[in-house]
């Protein structure tokens, strides 16, 4: 079944006007904010497709700033997003890509502030649903429908098994697991969606462990 | 509690003596290992939320970024009060006030409840409101119907689809409008039979609906279909109230709404190519927003 719940068809709760083109371009803002983990100074972001034709219409820009400034799909404030990111100091660009994408609504979202940057492509597949499928150059495939953990880790036997069982010793249990990395030996990106949130003290034992360089939880 | 078609969730409803609300709110509480209260509770919210969107859009100056929607809601309002003669009956006319009032917030970046999607989301509130007011409903009774329109939007999207982009404006207004039918039913204290019965007519007119979306836009003629849309589903559940019965049986005209959706040409599915949106009209409105032709 497509479909399991009844608020899945009564919802969700969102600011108009379109399912994908506002409320799921703000969540895919909102998944690049967390996965940067503080608020950006400057902001890029590059529409396609149907995205790049009717963003201004469907009010997608206005929408996936909210996001990235931290906003759910039904907070009033996206309607003043513009606004109340230039008060903050935030920086924003967009850009119009002319580029034929594998989804017709396609955004790639680039955060930078002094200490770094990140890069987040973002689909939204309808209904207020998105994924995240691209992330600092990994390819990948988060939905944010359940609590995730994305960690990085040299590429080298063990790491993956450390984590695991790190998370079985708390009781949590793994619904998906994806495995990333640009070259063999180098920086690698697991993803791992849970069917249990997790908590801070657990994330530290996971950014301990050897071979990991960093652990965000979404 | 298990049902996978309308005919299957009408079943389980009449043999254990419940009504379709009771059944859909059970099927949550199991599936997620919710209390009763907090799925009711969780949809209530959705109510509330519906309400203030229907007040704001009657209440407040409407207007669209576009400049494409805006103020119909409170032309016909404005037209129940003061004109001597309504010739579709006051409460056609507030079903399609308020439909058109939530569509028209919806348009210009309000909050809404997406039923089943935010193109289609005035007819469920246009509908449950208005029979409300008829009927000296509670606000329990509006929580249920809620429920109602949830379980049959909860099958129609199971077995074909809900959005304009997979099934053209029949499978998401076409969706709104069968699920508002069977919701005012049970309001009205028809039986599960009977909303099903006004899901069946009420789908039925509504098949073949194209989604043509001027410059891609939700609003025209997306406004106006969610206002017909509120319109279709109060007198099609005053039809099921009347003892009429849909020939084809409902799950038999799911099944039609899916087929046809499939065969419809991409053109027809939210792309802005086909049906009005590519008029003589709809392309220099669309010129005129986006400063140039989306294709």
């Amino acid at each position: 079944m497509k479909y399991r719940s009844v608020f899945d068809i009564i919802g969700p709760v969102m600011i108009g006007p379109s399912s994908s083109h506002t409320a799921g371009a703000a969540r895919i803002g909102r998944a690049a904010r967390s996965l940067f983990g503080r608020k950006p100074k400057r902001v890029t972001v590059t529409f396609y497709g149907s995205f790049a034709k009717t963003y201004r219409g469907h009010g997608t820009d206005i929408a996936i700033i909210g996001g990235i400034l931290d906003f759910d799909t039904h907070d009033e404030r996206i309607v003043r997003s513009l606004e109340i990111a230039r008060d903050e100091g935030m920086d924003v660009t967009f850009i119009e890509s002319e580029e034929v994408p594998d989804h017709p609504n396609t955004a790639r979202i680039h955060l930078e502030d002094d200490a770094g940057e990140i890069e987040v492509v973002g689909i939204s597949i309808g209904g207020g649903k998105m994924e995240i499928v691209e992330l600092n150059g990994f390819e990948l495939k988060l939905s944010g429908n359940s609590p995730a953990l994305l960690v990085t880790h040299h590429d080298r036997y063990g790491a993956v098994a450390k984590v695991a069982s790190v998370l079985a010793d708390q009781r949590i249990n793994i619904g998906y697991m994806q495995v990333s990395r640009k070259e063999k030996g180098s920086e690698a990106l697991m993803i791992i969606e849970t069917d249990q949130s997790m908590n801070a003290e657990l994330l530290e034992e996971l950014t301990q462990l050897p071979d990991i360089t960093g652990v965000t939880a979404l | 509690m298990n049902f996978r078609s309308v005919a299957e969730l009408v079943e389980l409803a009449e043999s254990e003596g419940l009504s379709i609300s009771d059944v859909m709110i059970q099927k949550e509480m199991e599936t997620f290992d919710k209390s009763r209260d907090e799925v009711f509770k969780q949809m209530e919210e959705n109510l509330d939320i519906m309400e203030k969107a229907i007040q704001k859009g009657l209440q407040e100056e409407i207007k669209s970024q576009s400049g494409l929607s805006g103020g119909d809601a409170q032309k016909i309002r404005n037209y129940i009060k003061e004109s001597n003669v309504l010739l579709s009956g006051a409460e056609v006319l507030d079903a399609v006030s308020r439909s058109m009032s939530v569509s028209e917030v919806n348009a210009a970046m309000g909050t809404i409840v997406a039923t089943p999607t935010a193109g289609a989301c005035g007819i469920l509130p246009g509908c449950v409101f208005t029979a409300a007011d008829r009927l000296g409903s509670d606000r329990e009774t509006m929580v249920r119907a809620l429920f109602v329109s949830g379980a049959i939007g909860y099958c129609i999207a199971n077995n074909a689809f809900i959005s304009g982009a997979a099934g053209g404006c029949q499978a998401e207004v076409g969706s709104a409008t069968a699920m508002s039918a069977a919701a005012v039913v049970e309001m009205a204290g028809g039986t599960p039979s009977q909303s099903a019965e006004a899901v069946a007519i009420a789908l039925k007119n509504m098949l073949g609906l194209v989604c043509d979306p001027v410059a891609g836009l939700v609003e025209a003629p997306c406004v106006k279909r969610n206002a017909m849309g509120g319109a279709i589903a109060m007198v099609a559940a005053d039809m099921a109230m009347a003892g009429v019965k849909s020939v084809i049986p409902t799950d038999e005209v799911i099944e039609a709404m899916f087929r046809i959706g499939r065969d419809m040409p991409v053109s027809l599915k939210e792309t802005a190519l086909g049906g009005l949106a590519a008029t003589q009209t709809g392309r220099s409105l669309e010129r005129r927003i986006f400063g140039k032709s989306a294709e």
